[in-house]
């Protein structure tokens, strides 16, 4: 298991390498510098910042340091918040993003699955096509969409829930709701489709013939074998959560890392770019690795 | 197919041809100032009401169906080609060639797609075809695994020995024999995909990282909407409304294509 564990940590460091690779070698080809504002800045100052910067070495130079740098866990000054971190920017506005993204797992998951599971067990009634209706609608709106559509009816028209900051749990609903969506209609959908399938199986009709009661059938033996393909999307659950959020932090004025990202990419904040960027990586590849963890502790199958 | 499907497709078709033949449609140009009627909200002159500089709401949504609907369609084509001819070739190979260039696969498409469009759109201008390279970039190898999985599968059957054996070239046994079995496939890929794209340009153009003016599409025009949208929510929820329904349409279309082209998937999600 633990060796498993440090196999799969090993696959992960190739995928962030590139990540930092990229996203270096991106931000140098990028036109226009950091430092070009539309009043050129004398050159013996442009120079004195290029040098407190390395921008002025050569640039293999620049990425070994970035590289140094990074081992340490240090993502080097930004160039725009003069006197901050990249570090401190990010450890600032991890924690918001994080729990509006764990917000969003909840309502995906909370109301999915429980979602996906009523529909197959009720396969073709009316509930099961309204269900399978609703999911079309929440995999098919945009977050942007659904966002925009929320704070105009429910902050603008109905005033019921703030349309802008994170200040409280009244805050969060808004924006957890809209992030949470279209994925929620996605493992809906999946959830449904693997129910179904388990529920033709013969061990269900034996279950059911031995006198268990229906909960304990779908719950105990239905659910139980479905939930694999559940599992096997959280990694990419989570991939679709993190980077929808900076559009729903952009919507909701959230001051999270998606935010500081959007205003970095427009600012052309080499530094945070790469940063967020890089804990984005991090984050995927850390839910790819627990859900191969979860898939081999739950399938005795696997764990050879 | 059902009448959903029957009916995203004649949506999607009157969209489309809405697009194409803009000029003729729309009953104002997009940049025709109608000075006296700045945010005006909709009525009998203006369907959808007009924007900040008086500029025809309506007729601005069907000039940017064409930057859209030509982002989405033409990138996911262009992704399908590469992936296509990629996937293929490294099915058909197989062996160390097959596993060489899986795994160069394996990494791109481990990358989080929106963080590499974004770069890539930073590096490539904010223009149509920044947008464009982005978006081709990082959808290919979805199509490329996918060619690959149903190549390895087809490849074993006896009809190809037996084209084998007949002396057919590896050529004709791919164009020939193989791509004829996977042609449905594509098509229903193509339609699950281009909503995708779709998706990922106006997000982008919405936050203000996409396509920039003089260019707009939907996602543009949200982004402009956005600005005002407690005392003029027409400006934002028309274009939002026209990126819903049309992704919608395409979800609906690709679903009934899969029921009619893959028998194997008939009773999956209803």
């Amino acid at each position: 298991m633990l060796t498993y564990f440090f196999k799969r940590v090993l696959h992960g460091i190739p995928v962030l390498v590139v990540v930092a690779t990229l996203t270096f070698v991106i931000m140098r080809l990028v036109p226009g510098g950091p430092f070009d504002e539309e009043k050129k800045l004398p050159p013996e100052i442009l120079a004195n910042i290029q040098a407190k910067y390395h921008l002025d070495e050569p640039v293999i130079t620049q990425y070994l340091l970035y590289l140094k740098q990074l081992t340490q866990g240090d993502m080097g000054p930004s160039y725009k918040y003069i006197g901050r971190d990249v570090t401190d920017i990010i450890s600032d506005t991890f924690p918001v993003s994080i729990t509006l993204g764990l917000l969003a797992m909840f309502v995906v998951v909370g109301v999915g699955v429980p979602a996906g599971m009523w529909s197959a067990y009720r396969q073709n009634s009316m509930v099961d096509r309204v269900c399978v209706f609703f999911a079309m609608l929440g995999v098919s709106v945009p977050s942007f969409v659904l966002g925009t559509v929320l704070v105009w009816l429910m902050s603008h028209k109905l005033h019921w829930f703030p349309p802008a900051l994170w200040e409280g749990p009244r805050h969060m609903i808004l924006p957890a709701l809209a992030l949470g969506a279209p994925f929620t209609g996605y493992i809906a959908r999946l959830t449904r489709s693997a129910v179904l399938e388990v529920l033709a199986s013969d061990y269900i009709r034996t279950a059911r013939a031995k006198g268990l009661s229906e909960s304990m059938v779908l719950i105990k033996h239905a659910l139980k074998n479905s939930i694999y393909p559940i599992v096997s999307v959280i990694g990419p659950l989570t991939a679709g959560l993190v980077t929808g959020s900076f559009v729903i932090e952009f919507i909701f004025s959230i001051p999270g890392m998606g935010s500081f990202f959007i205003t970095a990419v427009t600012n052309r904040d080499y530094p945070l770019i790469m940063g967020v960027t890089l804990v984005y990586a991090v984050l995927i590849v850390l839910a790819n690795i627990m859900v191969d963890i979860i898939y081999m502790w739950l399938d005795p199958r696997v764990r050879v | 197919m059902n009448y959903l499907s029957k009916f995203s497709a004649v949506f999607l078709t009157i969209v489309a041809s809405a697009a194409v033949f803009a000029p003729w449609v729309a009953p104002y140009s997009y940049e025709t100032q109608d000075t006296l009627n700045t945010l005006a909200a909709p009525g009998f002159d203006h369907w959808m009401g007009t924007d900040r500089l008086g500029r025809d709401l309506f007729s601005r949504l069907i000039y940017g169906a064409r930057v859209s609907l030509f982002i989405g369609v033409v990138t996911t084509l262009l992704a399908l080609l590469i992936g296509t001819v990629y996937g293929a070739l490294s099915g058909y190979v197989g062996g160390r060639t097959d596993s060489v260039m899986m795994r160069f696969v394996d990494v791109v498409f481990a990358l989080p797609d929106m963080l590499m469009i974004i770069l890539i759109t930073v590096m490539m201008g904010r223009g149509v075809m920044g947008m464009f390279i982005a978006l081709t970039l990082v959808s290919w190898v979805t199509m490329a695994r996918l060619v690959r999985g149903e190549v390895l599968r087809i490849k074993e059957y006896t009809y190809i020995e037996a084209a084998h054996a007949l002396g057919a070239g590896d050529l004709r046994i791919l164009l020939r024999e193989i791509l004829p079995n996977i042609l449905g496939l594509m098509i229903v890929t193509l339609t699950f995909r281009i909503p995708v794209a779709i998706l990922a340009e106006s997000t982008l153009s919405f936050i203000g990282l996409g396509i920039a003016p003089p260019f707009s599409s939907w996602g543009t025009l949200a982004n402009e909407g956005w600005k005002a949208i407690k005392f003029y929510p027409h400006l934002i929820l028309f274009p939002s409304i026209a990126i819903f329904l049309t992704i919608l349409s395409f979800n609906f279309l690709g679903e009934g294509l899969r029921d009619r082209l893959d028998p194997r998937k008939r009773t999956q999600f209803g």
